[in-house]
């Protein structure tokens, strides 16, 4: 009986502590988004009025807020795409070919995610300058003039600028997930393929991809949420949404809203309906995407 | 088997070449980037600026004063200092508060264990993104309720956010490992005399230190690397991130380049020297779990 309650008092000293914190900077948090949403709050004064619905209806006819969630939309989907081929190339390249210095390019390629977003806006920052970019000068050494550019200041440019770096930051980590799930495929599987004369291309497509799909699967909701959040934060620093909007994205909106203007129940309003749209759009990419799984 | 390689070897050849061109393509990519930061670390500002200075030129000499001035005068030296600090004491932090929540939630039954793992679990799929704002308004109303300026611009909250924010997937990813373990070493602690703290510290916590470096390695790149929370969060007590995105800011349109770069060194050299040492654990240790919001 005695040993009974010491044990319970050691379980709740062991677990009181994280889970006060975990409550207060956690769950408090999430609630006030959304308990913030549905009022108008001053942002001198602090006064709370209660006004229900009505900053989402407000936010329905906001063009600014419409073109942050378009210019989202089309970052998670070219980012999602462009990454998944790319980190799924390079892993089979690197889990099935038989060549020296395999490791010395896995370091390499994870580098990207082992550095701050600001630095990697400040390496961009570099290769994008219109005069003494290392993008612009190499284009002139190799005589493709034409093909310079501004990249972060032309209007129609400037989302693709963002949305390389983005690739870029995630190939490596994307491609170590990858290789993780195609070194669990036995090796006979190749060897038997590769008696009856396939070639590697053919082998990637019947054996490597449809074994390594459910792990894609996962990653795709982890593509939809951690792009919305990254592209929040390499916007912030490299355009902050200009030139005019152009790479203005959901979350940034919602962060100049909230914390810059001061309008907290709007800005939780817009956080309410991008948690809400990831949730939505992370179902209906696994319904879409549920098929039969090969397993081994 | 020699016949068939031989009879493949033109397409091979092919694929071969394809393979390193795919593979040097990006190597360089990453590489050429990140290596002319360093190098133009070292460039004096008059090799940045004019009509005929070309971005590719090697530095004229190591102008080291780039560092000097960046440390002192652009204030990163004290950035430097707060980022250790931080970084330090939110994953000492981090530490003593998920050991002791993740071997009691994975080693012991009791009443709530269900709803306190659901309520873990639930806590993955909050980004900080969302409620930094929220928290900046939490802490900023308990200053007005108390009358102090306690809460904002604190090195110790932020830690203590980092701490927070970082508890569900560290406590996901350690209670895994302390379930993996067989039950007869806590049993054969007891019946030693050892109490439940002490089997907890001597033996069941030096057990878990694999998982444990997995934690810090990752942790330590996540605290040292972020910025947006810091950056709403703190006033004066710049952590070096967000120093560097301000020394960013000003330097861009005093066009004091070799300042800047200077000062993105600072910030990602510390990350690189970890990342060379430890590479293969910090590669193996993101398969554990999908890691990083």
């Amino acid at each position: 009986m005695n040993r009974k309650r010491s044990e319970r008092r050691f379980v709740f000293a062991c677990l009181a502590p994280a889970v006060i914190l975990m409550v207060l900077f956690i769950f408090i948090p999430t609630i006030n988004v959304f308990r913030m949403s549905l009022y108008r709050m001053g942002g001198i004064t602090n006064k709370q009025t209660f006004i229900g619905l009505e900053n989402f209806k407000t936010l329905l006819g906001d063009k600014n807020f419409l073109q942050a969630m378009q210019n989202t939309i089309l970052i998670i989907v070219l980012v999602m795409i462009c990454t998944i081929i790319l980190a799924v190339l390079f892993a089979a390249l690197l889990n099935r070919g038989t060549f020296k210095g395999k490791n010395f390019f896995r370091v390499i390629f994870y580098i990207p995610n082992i550095l701050s977003i600001v630095v990697i806006a400040g390496i961009f920052g570099a290769i994008y300058n219109p005069s003494t970019g290392l993008l612009n000068t190499f284009l002139k050494a190799i005589h493709l003039d034409g093909l310079a550019r501004q990249w972060m200041a032309e209007p129609n440019i400037v989302i693709y600028s963002v949305i390389f770096a983005l690739i870029w930051q995630a190939i490596g980590y994307y491609m170590v997930m990858y290789m993780a799930s195609m070194a669990a495929i036995p090796p006979d599987y190749y060897e038997a393929a590769s008696l009856d004369g396939a070639t590697e291309i053919q082998m990637f497509f019947k054996i490597t991809f449809p074994l390594i799909w459910s792990n894609i699967r996962t990653t795709l909701t982890f593509y939809i949420i951690s792009t919305i959040n990254l592209s929040f934060l390499f916007v912030q620093i490299m355009t902050n949404g200009g030139p005019n909007g152009n790479t203005e994205v959901a979350l940034n909106y919602m962060y100049k809203q909230a914390y810059t203007n001061g309008s907290y129940g709007y800005g939780m309003a817009i956080g309410v309906v991008i948690f809400l749209f990831s949730f939505i759009l992370a179902g209906i990419v696994n319904k879409i995407t549920d098929r039969e799984v090969y397993e081994f | 088997m020699e016949k068939i390689n031989k009879h493949k070897k033109p397409s091979s050849y092919i694929y071969k070449l394809f393979i390193y061109v795919a593979l040097l393509a990006l190597a360089i990519s990453i590489i050429i980037p990140v290596a002319w930061v360093f190098m133009a670390s070292l460039k004096k500002n008059s090799e940045f600026i004019g009509g005929d200075v070309s971005p590719w030129a090697l530095p004229k000499e190591f102008f080291v004063q780039n560092f000097v001035v960046a440390f002192r005068d652009a204030n990163m030296g004290t950035f430097f200092l707060n980022s250790v600090i931080v970084t330090a004491t939110a994953l000492i932090l981090l530490l003593l508060l998920a050991l002791p929540a993740s071997y009691a939630l994975s080693r012991f039954n009791f009443r709530g264990k269900k709803i306190l793992n659901i309520a873990f679990m639930a806590g993955l799929f909050v980004n900080i993104s969302y409620i930094v704002v929220p928290i900046f308004l939490m802490l900023s109303d308990a200053n007005k309720l108390l009358g102090v300026d306690f809460f904002l611009n604190n090195r110790f909250i932020l830690a203590l956010v980092y701490a927070s924010s970082a508890l569900p997937f560290t406590v996901y990813l350690l209670s895994g490992y302390f379930r993996t373990l067989p039950k007869g070493f806590e049993e054969a602690a007891y019946i030693d005399g050892c109490g439940y703290f002490k089997t907890m510290t001597k033996i069941m916590v030096p057990m878990a230190k694999p998982s444990i470096i997995t934690v810090i390695l990752f942790n330590f790149l996540s605290f040292w690397n972020e910025y947006i929370i810091a950056y709403t969060l703190m006033d004066g007590n710049d952590t070096l991130a967000m120093g560097l995105k301000n020394l960013m800011a000003v330097e861009k349109t005093a066009t004091n380049y070799g300042i800047m770069y200077a000062g993105l060194v600072i910030v990602m050299l510390p990350t690189l020297i970890l990342y060379i040492m430890v590479q293969k654990r910090l590669t193996e240790g993101m398969t554990l779990g999908g890691l990083k919001g």
